[in-house]
């Protein structure tokens, strides 16, 4: 049996509605015969069959509209020879030509995790900045529009090229020096200037006790500019980058400050006890506590083992240094204080090993000469926390309802909210304080 | 280093005829009054009376009828130089370029090439009002199957002819009148150039100039300029628009980072359009700037000289562009 | 309709067959084509060259293979005659990459270099101007070849056709212009789209040589073309020969035929070209009933191994998609 279909008369017709049908069930046709009459878009026109037979059965209505490819009669071919061959014919595959795939690009949203702000810069200039990790956030851009460009860029890169000349690494102040020091062509004491583990302590104490100062290397005396230019990186890096929280307490010292002079009674002169040795332990035993205050964040945070205590130390021709009291958990309030009268005229003379500049695990700023209550500290980047001691000054004190005068100090507490919450800092202030009500225990 | 002449562009122009009709006896150059007249533009002045008229046919009035017969006449194995006297008139032979000329080759199914070589004349020249002035590459360019050489300066005059004679496929090669008197220096035995690569007509670091046609010596010219102000700009001639020698530019763009495109055809769905998206496709990250684009003003061309020179870009236009992008 | 000078043609009875069986191999080979169609195997248009055998069949048999043609997007009739393969021209229209323009032109592109076969051109009197050239070429060359150039009366509207003839006379080239007039540029009759609707008067306003002939009659044809065809390769002049015919089918498939009354396509079919040559041949004793039926089976036979070999065919495989634009010869 044939299935003689709605004929495709254009490639644009869709469908035809059958307007008259010519032939009747029963009726003999021949190829070429006209069948029917359909109307399409273009107007009514003839539709003719191809095959031979007898038309069994009339599958349409009249009036009915119908898909080009519908059956709309059955034919029922003359011989079994017509059947096979229409067979072979309608069993071919018609395969269907793939339309062409535009290669579609899958949209990859840029999410900035830290900003909202769009930052326009161009193409290489965020290339740039990328390859050589410059926060874009804090460049302004000359280029059109305020975009950042590729000077922009470029010109960030030279500063910090400036302060780390050769030298590799995160902390500009030390480097520097560091840096000043790998020039000197006198013998080397320590190893590699990058070296980042410390060196054991008591290697380190063998090393300062059988060399007298003079005898270790001499560094040349670096220009004022090159350190105020390193600050200056390395406390804009800290300002774009951490986000710092702040907190602070007032602290009675007449505890700590009444042991301090009992104790300083029994000692010479020179090992006499100065308030910076007893804060610089307190915070070394409370960091023994509050272990995540004594870390460095890298792409999250890093414990330290050692807790190498920086602190800092004002330059008479301007600018800061900042050496570190390494192992100082370890060490006892005495041993600071020596290793304290120790470092800081080398300091200050610029004279400090290289492990002395690059091992702080936290730091500390002192402001006690000027006339400030309290400092507010800039985090030395990879590190989570400094913090600030006030100078002693006499304050009024409440303490059991009583109101009294007392020598206070104010200690604030500067964090990387990315590396700690303010609880954590909060309890180390905590800690602080009950190492200085109980310095005996120091 | 061989000595080098000065020639005009016209000059420059004659000799490759004359050169391609020397050469080849296949070849004869076809258009209207390209003989008895000496050439509308004297192109072609006294090679009737060199090479008589087999060689060199005046053709009537009739742009679609002998365009189409330079086709058919590639077709059976001739080379013909076909030139059309403006491409104002072109319009009229569009059906036999672009449905004949460009797609025999494909809707034969490879069968048949179609050698025709069409000069056609373009741009500006001189306050001849709005139909004698139309810059139209874009509409050949936009035609594949068409290979598009646009002659912005007098070597390529002198030598694109003869190479675009070697190709199987139809070359439309786009002339302009405006340059047709000016007189420039070329090597002595300038001869055929290749119908492939852009050009680096001038090397810079600051930003690529990228143009063609009409643009080429304006932009040289700026780029002068701007050197006196410490601007290094490289100017490429793109010399092919069709097939496009994209690796040029795009690597100019690599090396300078700003890009600006210069035209005096219409802006909209122009040839800058074309290559400020591939390079905003393919160089993106090299980019230190937006690409930027100095075309035609979209009006038909003005009679007036003063509207006129405002109407396409102009050297002063090319230097302030360049110095807006580096110094936004 | 003008007469035509009878004459005495020399036709032996094998050639009298084949021009038989080339003219029943059309109309058998259209016939399955609109059925192909409306099984929508075949797309796009379909232009079918029904009733109007005898001029194709006429016209090209006095050509010789050195001989260029040309035609419109109705050519089928004119390739077969060409002796183009049945099957590669339905494997064409079927887009299959055996076909010969290798599927990429369909029923209106249908180009044979090795026959000199040009096309398949879809623009109406695009190839006007392209047959002045390569008749010009021939003359440029001194080859004795001459190009032949149908197309319709619609196209005789165009401006190339006044262009073209205009060239082909003042350049004096050897092209043959036959104008097959059948009545209707797809839907308007000559009257409505003609001033001078008798055409080959139209040769006189340029200079070139023309007359008229009855297409619907194989020999009359023949004679006309004869003739023409001598005159164009002795005088390396144009001619222009209209041939006036008549199409039974509607322009394309999908027409209405909204424009032409059912009795006309009666009338004309009373004229048909196949059973007209049929009967004159028997009369002339050039062929037999047997011979007949023998040509009939040979057709048939003929037109199914075109739909096998189409059917069988196979598509271009997609990442071919951008060949054929340029020559793939190395660009200097």
């Amino acid at each position: 049996m044939t299935e003689f279909l709605m004929p495709s008369l254009g490639a644009d017709m869709e469908d035809g509605t059958l307007v008259e049908w010519r032939k009747k069930s029963g009726d003999r046709v021949r190829r070429g015969d006209i069948i029917a009459e359909v109307e399409t878009q273009k107007g009514l026109i003839e539709i003719e069959v191809f095959d031979e037979g007898v038309i069994e059965k009339l599958l349409i209505k009249e009036g009915e509209k119908i898909p080009v490819g519908t059956p709309m009669a059955l034919i029922n071919p003359y011989g079994a020879e017509a059947e096979t061959k229409k067979e072979t014919v309608s069993k071919k595959k018609e395969v269907e030509l793939q339309p062409i795939e535009e290669k579609t690009e899958s949209k990859v949203m840029e999410k900035s995790t830290k900003k909202e702000i769009r930052i326009k810069a161009t193409p290489i200039a965020k290339r740039i900045a990328d390859d050589k990790g410059i926060d874009l956030s804090q460049i302004s851009g000359t280029g059109e529009n305020g975009a950042i460009t590729k000077e922009d860029v470029e010109n960030v890169i030279v500063q910090k090229k400036e302060i780390s000349k050769t030298v590799k690494g995160e902390k500009p102040v030390e480097k520097l020096v560091e840096a000043e020091l790998a020039k000197t062509e006198e013998k080397q004491v320590e190893g590699a200037p990058e070296k980042k583990e410390a060196q054991p302590i008591e290697a380190e104490l063998d090393k300062m006790e059988k060399q007298p100062v003079e005898a270790q290397k001499e560094i040349t005396v670096t220009p004022a500019e090159a350190i105020r230019s390193a600050v200056a990186a390395a406390m804009s890096k800290s300002n774009r980058e951490i986000p710092h929280y702040y907190l602070e307490k007032r602290i009675d010292m007449s505890k700590a400050l009444a042991w301090m002079k009992e104790a300083n009674r029994e000692r010479p002169i020179q090992k006499r006890l100065l308030p910076a040795a007893l804060f610089i332990k307190a915070v070394a035993s409370s960091l023994d506590e509050l272990s995540e205050l004594n870390a460095i964040w890298e792409n999250g945070l890093q414990l330290k083992n050692e807790i190498n205590i920086g602190f800092v130390v004002s330059l008479r021709t301007g600018g800061i240094i900042v050496p570190a009291i390494l192992q100082a958990d370890g060490k006892s309030v005495d041993e600071i204080m020596e290793v304290l009268n120790d470092i800081i005229p080398r300091a200050r003379a610029l004279k400090l090993r290289s492990s002395e500049l690059s091992d702080s695990t936290i730091t500390i700023t002192n402001i006690g000469e000027g006339s400030a209550d309290k400092v507010f500290g800039v985090i030395y980047p990879p590190q989570v926390a400094i913090i600030g001691f006030g100078n002693i000054t006499e304050q009024a004190f409440a303490e059991n309802g009583m109101l009294g005068i007392r020598p206070v100090v104010n200690i604030t507490l500067a964090g990387d909210h990315r590396a700690t919450d303010g609880i954590t800092g909060s309890r180390f202030l905590g800690a602080l304080n009950k190492y200085l009500q109980n310095p005996e225990s120091l | 280093m061989s000595q080098s002449i000065k020639t005009t562009y016209r000059e420059a122009l004659k000799q490759g005829i004359r050169e391609a009709l020397l050469n080849d006896e296949r070849v004869f150059l076809m258009g209207e009054d390209v003989g008895r007249y000496g050439g509308a533009f004297a192109v072609s002045k006294g090679l009737l009376q060199e090479f008589g008229e087999e060689r060199i046919m005046d053709v009537p009035l009739s742009e679609s009828g002998f365009v189409g017969a330079g086709i058919g006449a590639a077709l059976a194995g001739m080379k013909p130089i076909v030139e059309v006297m403006t491409v104002n008139f072109g319009l009229l032979a569009m059906d036999q370029i672009v449905n004949n000329a460009a797609t025999l080759l494909h809707m034969s199914g490879g069968q048949l090439n179609v050698p025709v070589v069409i000069r056609i004349s373009c741009g500006i020249g001189r306050q001849l009002a709005a139909q004698h002035s139309h810059s139209w590459e874009p509409f050949f360019a936009h035609v594949p199957g068409l290979v598009v050489l646009s002659v912005g300066t007098h070597e390529d005059a002198r030598g694109m002819l003869h190479t675009a004679l070697q190709s199987p496929d139809p070359v439309i090669i786009i002339e302009y009148t405006s340059m047709l008197n000016l007189e420039k220096e070329i090597s002595a035995d300038a001869g055929a150039v290749n119908i492939t690569q852009a050009k680096v007509r001038r090397e810079g670091k600051d930003i690529s100039i990228i143009t063609y046609g009409a643009g080429v010596y304006k932009c040289l010219e700026a780029a002068d300029e701007l050197a006196a102000d410490g601007i290094d700009a490289e100017v490429i001639d793109l010399r092919i628009l069709r097939p496009l020698n994209e690796e040029t530019f795009l690597a100019s763009v690599a090396k300078t980072h700003r890009a600006l495109i210069v035209e005096d055809a219409w802006r909209s769905v122009s040839i800058s359009s074309e290559i400020s998206s591939r390079i905003m496709e393919k160089a993106f990250y090299e980019l230190d700037a937006p690409v930027n684009r100095l075309c035609g003003v979209e009006v038909p061309i003005p009679y007036p000289l003063h509207l006129e020179e405002a109407s396409v870009p102009q050297k002063s236009d090319i230097v302030n562009a360049v110095k807006r992008i580096i110094n936004p | 309709m003008p007469k035509t000078k009878s004459k005495r043609i020399d036709l032996d009875a094998k050639k009298a067959q084949k021009l038989f069986y080339q003219m029943l191999l059309i109309r058998k080979f259209e016939d399955k084509a609109a059925e192909e169609y409306t099984k929508a195997r075949i797309r796009g248009f379909l232009h079918l060259y029904i009733g109007e055998e005898a001029v194709a069949v006429g016209v090209i048999q006095a050509l010789t293979d050195e001989d260029n043609v040309l035609a419109t997007y109705r050519e089928h009739g004119h390739a077969l005659a060409r002796g183009m393969d049945a099957g590669v021209i339905m494997a064409e229209m079927y887009g299959k990459q055996e076909g010969c323009s290798r599927g990429r032109g369909g029923s209106m592109h249908l180009f044979d270099k090795s026959k000199n076969f040009f096309g398949g051109n879809a623009i109406v009197a695009g190839h006007l101007p392209m047959s002045v050239g390569m008749a010009l070429a021939s003359k440029k060359q001194k080859k004795n070849n001459i190009t032949c150039c149908f197309f319709g009366e619609g196209a005789a509207a165009e401006g190339e056709f006044h262009e073209a003839m205009n060239l082909a006379a003042l350049w004096q080239v050897p092209v043959l212009f036959v104008c097959e007039n059948n009545v209707y540029a797809m839907g308007t009759a000559i009257q409505y789209t003609h001033s001078m609707q008798e055409l080959e008067k139209k040769g006189a306003g340029y200079g070139v040589k023309s007359s008229a002939v009855n297409g619907m009659n194989l020999m009359a044809v023949i004679d006309a073309a004869n003739e023409a065809v001598q005159k164009v390769r002795d005088n390396g002049k144009p001619y222009l020969l209209v041939c006036n015919t008549y199409r039974f089918r509607a322009h394309s498939m999908f027409d209405a035929e909204l424009y032409r009354d059912k009795k006309e396509v009666e009338e004309w079919k009373k004229r048909d070209p196949i059973p007209e040559f049929q009967k004159f041949l028997m009369k002339q004793k050039m062929i037999t009933e047997k011979e007949i039926k023998e040509i009939e089976k040979q057709v048939d036979t003929e037109i199914q191994k075109a739909v096998d070999f189409a059917g069988e065919g196979t598509w271009e495989p997609l990442d071919q998609l951008t060949k054929f634009v340029y020559s793939e010869r190395e660009m200097k």
